[in-house]
Order: C-alpha cells, then sequence, then structure tokens
C-alpha cells in the first residue's frame, strides 16, 4: 500500500480506538451500580422488631453515628450519637432511661439534653419514621 | 468499504441534498498568516463545551437537586458509580478550562479587531456567550451543595443585592427568596440545564453561523500576497483535532491525579469560612471590591466598583462600535492598550487574590 | 454590750442604706468617698478607678457599705465619722467580707443562689489555718478575688473564671521567693500547664476540665490526701475508677497506702497516656512494681501487646485510607468504620485498668473483625487507584497514536497541497 493509504487506515484505526477508550467509560457509567441509589436523608435504622423495648441500637447516618432507642413505652426515638463534649460514642442505659457516655460520664435525657457532665450542648434528635417492616430515620425539617 | 460509504451518502443525498452543502463547505477557507494561531481557539470553546454537554448530560444520570440529597449525590457519584469519579471531575475541570480559553479567545479576537465591521455582532454574541458562560459556572457551582458552593454563593448574591435600585429585587430573584436555600438550588439547576443550554445553543449558533458566511477576520493591513488559504474541511479541521487531542489528554491527567473533591456539605448555621472565595474566574472583581476603600468622597467605594464594571463591561460589548479607526481598517493603537490594561487588570487582579493575606 | 448594740444599729443602717442605693443605680448619687479620691494618684485613686467595674457596684453597693463613713459629706473628718472603718487589715480580711457573705439572710436579698460557706470552708483551709497561726503572708480572699474591682465567677474576666484559676493560684504558687518559707515546691503550676486538662481547658475551652480548685477546694483548699485523690478523679473518670475497684490493684494499693490513679498518672502534670505505661518497656509503670517472671508481669506484658498490636493495625489502616485518598479515591465508609475501631481502641484502654486480661482481649478481637474489613477496602480503593493511572495511560497512548496520525495525515496535505 502507499503511503497515504497507510497514513488514512492508521488515522481512521486510531480515531476508533480513541473513541473506544471513551465509550468504555461512558457505558459503565451508565448501568447501574450496585448500590441503587445515593444515601438520601431516610436511613433505613432497622427493621421493626429487631429492637426490643427498653434498648438501643447504634447506626450509620450520613458519616456519624446515630442511636435508635426503643423505649420502656414501646416508643422509638434517635439522635445522633456523638456527644457534644469529645465526641465519643454515647450508649442507651436501660435502668435509667437516658443516654450515657463513657467517656466523661455525660448523661442526656430522652429529648436529647444534658443533664449531668461535662457535655455543653444537647444531642440533636432524628425524626422516626415506620413504613411496613422498615424504620426511617431522617433529619428534622 | 468505500462501497458501502457510498451507498449511504447516495440514500441521504436524495432526501437531504447533502451534495450542496458538501460543495459549500468545500469553499470554506481558513487564511494562515502569523497571527492565525489564534483562529484554534473558538474551536476549542465548541469543542469543551461539546465535553459540558456530554458530561453534563451524563451527570443528571444520578445527580439530585435537593438540599437533603444534593451533596449526597455527589458523593455517591465520585464513590458507587463506575467511572462517575472521571464524569464528575471531567465537568468540573473542563469547566474552569473552558472559561479560560473564553478568555483567551476574546482577547486574541480584541486584539485582531475583528470585531470591526462586518462582524460587530459576532463580536456582541460573543460577548452575551461570556456572560452564559460565567453564569453557567456560578449556577453550577453551587449544585453540589458543599461548604465552598454554598458560601460563594451567598458571597455573589449578596454583590448583585448591593446594585442601586435594582439590587434587592434582583437578589431575591436569583436566590428565589431571601436567602440562599432549596428555592436557590432548585432555581440554580433550572438555570444550568434548561435556560442557560438553550441560550448558549441559540447564541453560539449565531456566532458560528456569522463565522461561516463572513469568515474568518484577518488582521488590519495585512500583506494579502503573503496570505495562504488551506480550506476548512479537512485540512483545518485536523489541526483543529490535534489541538483538541492534545487538551483531551491535558483534562485526562488532571482527572486522574487531581480528581475534584466532593468537599463539606452546607451547612447554614456555621459560621462563614475564613478566605471565602468566589471561583477564580470571579475573583477580580471580588478583589476589586475588597480593595476599594469604603467611601470615594460621598459614594459607596462598592456601589462604585459594582457601576464601574457595569460601564466597562457596556464599552467593553459595543467596542465595534467605538473603535471608529478600526472600522475603516486603519490600526488603532489606542485600542489596543485599553486591551492591554484590561488584560493586565484582571491578570493582575485574580493573581492578588490569592497571595494577598486576609482577603 | 454596748459596742455590739452599736455594731448593730450600724448593720441595721447599712442594710437599709443599701436598699437606698439601689434606686440609686447609675443615676450618680452623691458619693464623696468617690468624688474625692478619684481626685487623688496613686494607691489612693486606684480603688475609685476600680470600683467602677465591681459587681458590689451593680448590685448598688458603694464605698461606705463596707467601709462605714458618710457619702453625703464632702469635708473629709465629716465624712470618716464614728462608722467609718477604713480599709482592714490582712488578718481581718475574711471576716471584713464574711459580714454580708457569710450572712444568709443579708446575701438572699442580693443572690439566694450565693452559698454562705465561705469563711467556715476558708477556716479549715491551709491558708486559714495559717492565718489563725498568725501568718498574713497566706491567701486571704482579696488576694483570688481582687479588692474593688471583683468580677462574678461566671465572667470569662474575673480572676476566679476556671481558666484564669491556675494563674491566680500560680501568683504565689509558682513563685519561689514567697514559697521558700513554707517548703512546698513551686512546678505545679508549670507541670499542670503541659497537661491534658490544660490543654482542654485553654485550647478546647472546656469549662468542664479541671483546674486547680477542681481538686484541690476553693475556699477550704487543702492538698488532698491520699485516699481522696482517687475520688477526685472518679468524679469524671468514674468508669475508669469503677473498673479499677474491681481490680486486685485496689486491695494492694489500699494496702501500701498508695495514691490510686496519681501513682501512674502523676497528680498535676497528668499527660494523655501512652501505650508505653503498659507493657515491660522502660518506660511501663507496670514494672515499677512487679517483677520480671512474676504474674503480674506476665499480665502487664499481654496487656501491652494486645493493646500495641490493635493500635498499630489501626495506623496502619489508616494509612492505606489516607494513601487511597490522596490518589483521588473516595474511602469514607472505610473511614467511618474505623471510628468503631477507634472507640474500641479507647475501651480496651479503658479496660486496662481492670486488669481483666480475657475482657481485654475480647474486645480487641471485636476491634480487629472490623479492621480486617477496614484492610479489605483499603485494599480495594489502592486497586482502584492504579486501576485508574492505568486507565489513564491506556487512553492517552491511544491519544498519542490519534494525534501522531493527525501530525501525519497534515503533513501529508501540507506537502501535497489538495485534499486526498
Amino acid at each position: 500500500m502507499n503511503r497515504r493509504t497507510f497514513i488514512n487506515g492508521f488515522l481512521g484505526g486510531s480515531l476508533l480506538a480513541t473513541i473506544a477508550t471513551f465509550l468504555y467509560p461512558v457505558i459503565r457509567y451508565i448501568l447501574p451500580p450496585k448500590q441503587a441509589e445515593a444515601i438520601q436523608k431516610k436511613v433505613t435504622a432497622a427493621k421493626v422488631g429487631d429492637l426490643a423495648p427498653n434498648s438501643a441500637k447504634i447506626f450509620k447516618f450520613g458519616s456519624s453515628p446515630a442511636i435508635l432507642i426503643n423505649t420502656q413505652d414501646g416508643k422509638l426515638l434517635a439522635f445522633s450519637a456523638v456527644c457534644t463534649h469529645l465526641t465519643c460514642t454515647v450508649t442507651y442505659q436501660g435502668d435509667t432511661g437516658t443516654m450515657f457516655c463513657p467517656c466523661h460520664n455525660g448523661r442526656f435525657d430522652l429529648a436529647g439534653n444534658v443533664i449531668s457532665g461535662p457535655p455543653p450542648a444537647p444531642l440533636e434528635s432524628y425524626q422516626v419514621e415506620v413504613a411496613g417492616e422498615d424504620i426511617f430515620v431522617s433529619k428534622k425539617a | 468499504m468505500k462501497k458501502l460509504g457510498r451507498n449511504i451518502f447516495a440514500y441521504l443525498n436524495e432526501r437531504f441534498l447533502l451534495q450542496n452543502l458538501f460543495d459549500l463547505s468545500q469553499k470554506k477557507k481558513v487564511p494562515e498568516h502569523p497571527c492565525s494561531f489564534w483562529y484554534y481557539f473558538g474551536g476549542i470553546c465548541l469543542f469543551l463545551t461539546g465535553i459540558q454537554i456530554m458530561t453534563g448530560i451524563l451527570l443528571l444520570l444520578y445527580y439530585t437537586p435537593s438540599i437533603d440529597g444534593a451533596h449526597e449525590s455527589i458523593q455517591f457519584i465520585m464513590s458507587q458509580v463506575k467511572f462517575g469519579w472521571l464524569i464528575r471531575s471531567v465537568h468540573s475541570w473542563t469547566a474552569n478550562i473552558l472559561i479560560g480559553v473564553i478568555f483567551v479567545h476574546m482577547f486574541s479576537t480584541y486584539c485582531l479587531k475583528a470585531y470591526r465591521r462586518p462582524r460587530e455582532l459576532t463580536w456582541i454574541t460573543g460577548f452575551l456567550l461570556l456572560v452564559i458562560f460565567l453564569a453557567f459556572g456560578f449556577s453550577g457551582y453551587l449544585l453540589p451543595w458543599n461548604e465552598l458552593s454554598y458560601f460563594a454563593t451567598r458571597v455573589g448574591t449578596d454583590i448583585a443585592g448591593s446594585l442601586p435600585l435594582i439590587g434587592k429585587w434582583l437578589k431575591t430573584l436569583i436566590l428565589g427568596g431571601s436567602s440562599v436555600s432549596q428555592a436557590t438550588l432548585s432555581r440554580f439547576f433550572w438555570f444550568h440545564i434548561a435556560i442557560l443550554p438553550v441560550a448558549a445553543v441559540a447564541v453560539i449558533g449565531t456566532h458560528v453561523l456569522l463565522v461561516q458566511i463572513l469568515g474568518m477576520s484577518k488582521p488590519i493591513g495585512i500583506n494579502e500576497a503573503k496570505v495562504k488559504e488551506i480550506s476548512f474541511f479537512p485540512d483545518f479541521l485536523y489541526k483543529d483535532a490535534l489541538g483538541w487531542t492534545l487538551i483531551l489528554v491535558l483534562i485526562g491527567v488532571l482527572c486522574v491525579f487531581l480528581p475534584w473533591e466532593v468537599g463539606k456539605k452546607a451547612d447554614p448555621f456555621t459560621a462563614t469560612p475564613l478566605g471565602i472565595k468566589p471561583e477564580w474566574y470571579f475573583t477580580f472583581m471580588f478583589t476589586t471590591l475588597k480593595l476599594l476603600p469604603s467611601h470615594i468622597i460621598v459614594i459607596e467605594g462598592e456601589k462604585l466598583a459594582i457601576l464601574a464594571f457595569m460601564i466597562g463591561g457596556l464599552f467593553w460589548m459595543f467596542v465595534p462600535y467605538l473603535d471608529r479607526r478600526a472600522a475603516q481598517e486603519k490600526r488603532s493603537p489606542v485600542f489596543t492598550l485599553i486591551g492591554a490594561a484590561v488584560f493586565l487588570y484582571i491578570v493582575v487582579m485574580t493573581i492578588l487574590t490569592y497571595t494577598v493575606r486576609g482577603l | 454590750m454596748k459596742n455590739k448594740l452599736m455594731m448593730k444599729k450600724w448593720m441595721m443602717l447599712l442594710a437599709l442604706s443599701c436598699l437606698l442605693f439601689l434606686p440609686g443605680l447609675g443615676f450618680g448619687q452623691k458619693n464623696s468617698c468617690l468624688d474625692c479620691h478619684l481626685k487623688l494618684e496613686g494607691e489612693l485613686r486606684a480603688p475609685a478607678e476600680a470600683f467602677g467595674q465591681d459587681i458590689h457596684q451593680q448590685f448598688g453597693l458603694s464605698c461606705s457599705d463596707c467601709h462605714g463613713g458618710n457619702p453625703a459629706q464632702d469635708d473629709v473628718d465629716l465624712a470618716k465619722d464614728k462608722s467609718f472603718k477604713g480599709a482592714p487589715k490582712r488578718a481581718q480580711i475574711p471576716e471584713f467580707c464574711a459580714t454580708c457573705h457569710s450572712n444568709a439572710a443579708t446575701m438572699r436579698s442580693f443572690n439566694p443562689n450565693l452559698r454562705v460557706d465561705q469563711l467556715s470552708q476558708y477556716w479549715t483551709s491551709r491558708h486559714g489555718q495559717l492565718l489563725k497561726k498568725g501568718d498574713t503572708k497566706v491567701a486571704v480572699c482579696t488576694d483570688c478575688h481582687g479588692q474593688h474591682g471583683i468580677q462574678s465567677v461566671k465572667y470569662p474576666k474575673s480572676m476566679t473564671f476556671p481558666w484564669n484559676i491556675p494563674q491566680t493560684c500560680g501568683r504565689c504558687h509558682a513563685n519561689a521567693e514567697i514559697m521558700k518559707d513554707y517548703k512546698i515546691s513551686t512546678n505545679q503550676l508549670d507541670e499542670y500547664k503541659q497537661s491534658v486538662h490544660a490543654t482542654a481547658l485553654f485550647d478546647k475551652k472546656d469549662m468542664s476540665a479541671p483546674t486547680c480548685n477542681s481538686c484541690h477546694g476553693n475556699h477550704g483548699a487543702f492538698p488532698p490526701e491520699v485516699k481522696s485523690v482517687a475520688s477526685v478523679c472518679r468524679q469524671c473518670h468514674s468508669s475508669t475508677g469503677e473498673l479499677f475497684s474491681k481490680s486486685p490493684h485496689k486491695k494492694a494499693f489500699d494496702e501500701l497506702g498508695m495514691s490510686e490513679c496519681e501513682a501512674c498518672h502523676g497528680n498535676h502534670k497528668i499527660l494523655r497516656p501512652s501505650n508505653e505505661m503498659l507493657g515491660t518497656g522502660e518506660k511501663s509503670v507496670c514494672v515499677q512494681c512487679h517483677e520480671s517472671g512474676s504474674k503480674g508481669f506476665q499480665a502487664a506484658a499481654d496487656l501491652g501487646r494486645i493493646i500495641d498490636s490493635l493500635e498499630k493495625q489501626m495506623k496502619q489502616n489508616e494509612d492505606i485510607l489516607a494513601l487511597a485518598e490522596k490518589k483521588g479515591v473516595a474511602v469514607s465508609d472505610a473511614t467511618f468504620r474505623l471510628q468503631d475501631v477507634m472507640t474500641i481502641l479507647i475501651s480496651t484502654k479503658n479496660l486496662s485498668h481492670g486488669l481483666a486480661v480475657a475482657d481485654i482481649r475480647e474486645k480487641a478481637d471485636e476491634g480487629e473483625k472490623i479492621l480486617a474489613e477496614v484492610r479489605q477496602a483499603g485494599d480495594k480503593a489502592l486497586r482502584e487507584a492504579k486501576f485508574r493511572r492505568t486507565g489513564l495511560i491506556i487512553a492517552t497512548a491511544f491519544l498519542a497514536l490519534f494525534g501522531l496520525a493527525l501530525f501525519l495525515k497534515i503533513r501529508d496535505m501540507t506537502k501535497s497541497g489538495s485534499r486526498p
């Protein structure tokens, strides 16, 4: 073949290869990823029946831990579990019905308010919704 | 292979009368002379716009324009979606590169006085495109709903709000309310994916049509004998393509080694972070406002600066009608100097933003 | 008897005149004391100047309420009438202030919440005891609260606001000259300033952090006895205290008369505990008592090893995630899981006070399970980073080839000068 044919062929071939290099990521992008959607404001904290009354569970909310409490009388409450003192993760104490931070004995009531210890601010409370089997937690409006 | 191509062409030609188009395109010529290097930049703007449209459409597949989901969807795109990091980083980097190239294109055409008669409308549509793409940048910047975008939008709309007479009304119109909120995000999203693209396509269409009809402008007083002409199809296009290929490599390197960050989710209740600035292409105006004294004689410094910018903008837009000498094909060094001064001002002010402490 | 009656009469008048002054707040009632003293210089002027900021002034009290005298009189001899007490001597200051501050009925009319036992506490303190014996160099009320510009404890510029207390106490206790007769060291302030509590108080503005008075008391200040130091620490560190009390150390320390928390952590210079305090290395506190070969030594070695290993693994994983992030790969989920490991690590360090090696090992195992997951995610992220770079190289190679093809084509066209 002469030079011109070679150059044209080279041009065409490399163009196709380049297009393929761009098409591959675009197609993989469009194919649905494993996790179907971005984490919306609603997080599934647990399934109904997971938690016994007067117990609690820590779950991930956004990028921080949060706590879901099933109170003695069966009410579901959710709070940020990041202690406002020095960011340790709080726990729920069934015997006192309060949230307790083991690091420096901070104690919060079931409205998130500080009732004793060094924490300077209350725990942010979240909205809990039950839809069928699932318990959803979202930020309050 | 060639036979197949010929058959397809024959089929389409019968219906679209393509041959006429082809013959017309063959006539399109591009002059070559010492300054013709600058001709590439218009095409680069178009190429980058194409990239923005494509990556923008892809991002639309996974983006959520609500304050509860926007940031999370960006996080999702960057971490869960295959090549999401690439599409998003390309979109963010190309936006900045595009605006940079628009400025280069604008200053090079200004320098060559390409705005002179009969190309005044090409210049004016070009100026409108500058405004449209700055609006693209401003509206797009808010969409990830992170700290930087939230506060940059606040600062930007505050400045709009300080305009005399219409300021407050304008600010409310832009924000969709009294402060940066869901209404703002919806509004900016609407602008970014509907209003501005339609406007851009219409104005680009006009701009490119004018270029096709009027051809490329040559420098004033050029020796016609020295000018060679090459066909646009395919000669100049190949050269264009080489430039585009190099830019693609640049974008690829930037995206892999400097992927765009997700940032912290915007929290309207936190204090404004120190040193908040708008994106670099707005910083020359931002720094002007910051450096001016609070009062010049009786008038507020800020208002005076905004007024100056508006008058400057109008001057710049209507320069084809002001530059009488260029319209007569005479060299106009005064306007060249003005252009150089404006360029220098923008460059210096932009650099000062990042080097002066406490800004 | 007559003097006491006179005293009571003047006390009544004083109390009543206090009320008189209340409506006079800010209306510039005649106060010849201030008028005159503001015209003077130096030491005689200072009280009048400072009083403008005083908390007593805000409650409508003035010079004569403490010092007696008649503020309505311009003539100095008439002003310094029989009720005039003048400046009290140092030894009399506690009782001088206590005239009001130990009187519940009086204080109730100003601030019902204020305690009225400061004087009785003071007499139990070392300062009070020495004062009774005739030593007037010790601290009295004005040394810590100021004289005429006294601020509320809640006001950040007050000498008794938590973050100012170390400096207030340090004025004497960090001064070798003043303390030389008492044979007390003067390095406590320096040591405290290096401690985590000082960092919490001064840098993090954590008002709950302990300062001098948290452990020593304020009005009843006295060095804590060996037994009581630990009770003080337990105020905030109760879970650690409980663990310690259940451990074999409690009995041992009590028998040896050793101070519980202080023996290993110090008193003023309490630093962030390092892992080196455990184990059997040279900085270990365990080997101070436990000889090589003993059960205690073995337990120390086990504890040190478990916690060290967990912390090292955590650091490794942190580094991997940081590297991945630097290379541009998002690792927020894994970083979140790592926070759980941090909580477990803190928990194991706390548990070490209980000395139950089995419990600690269980907790550490929990942490290691999570770390395994994090490690997986981290490795995946690093692989992704590599994949991106490889992809870039391939894409750039193709683009380079395409660019070369274009270049050749352009050169070819330029040479031939016509469309092929």
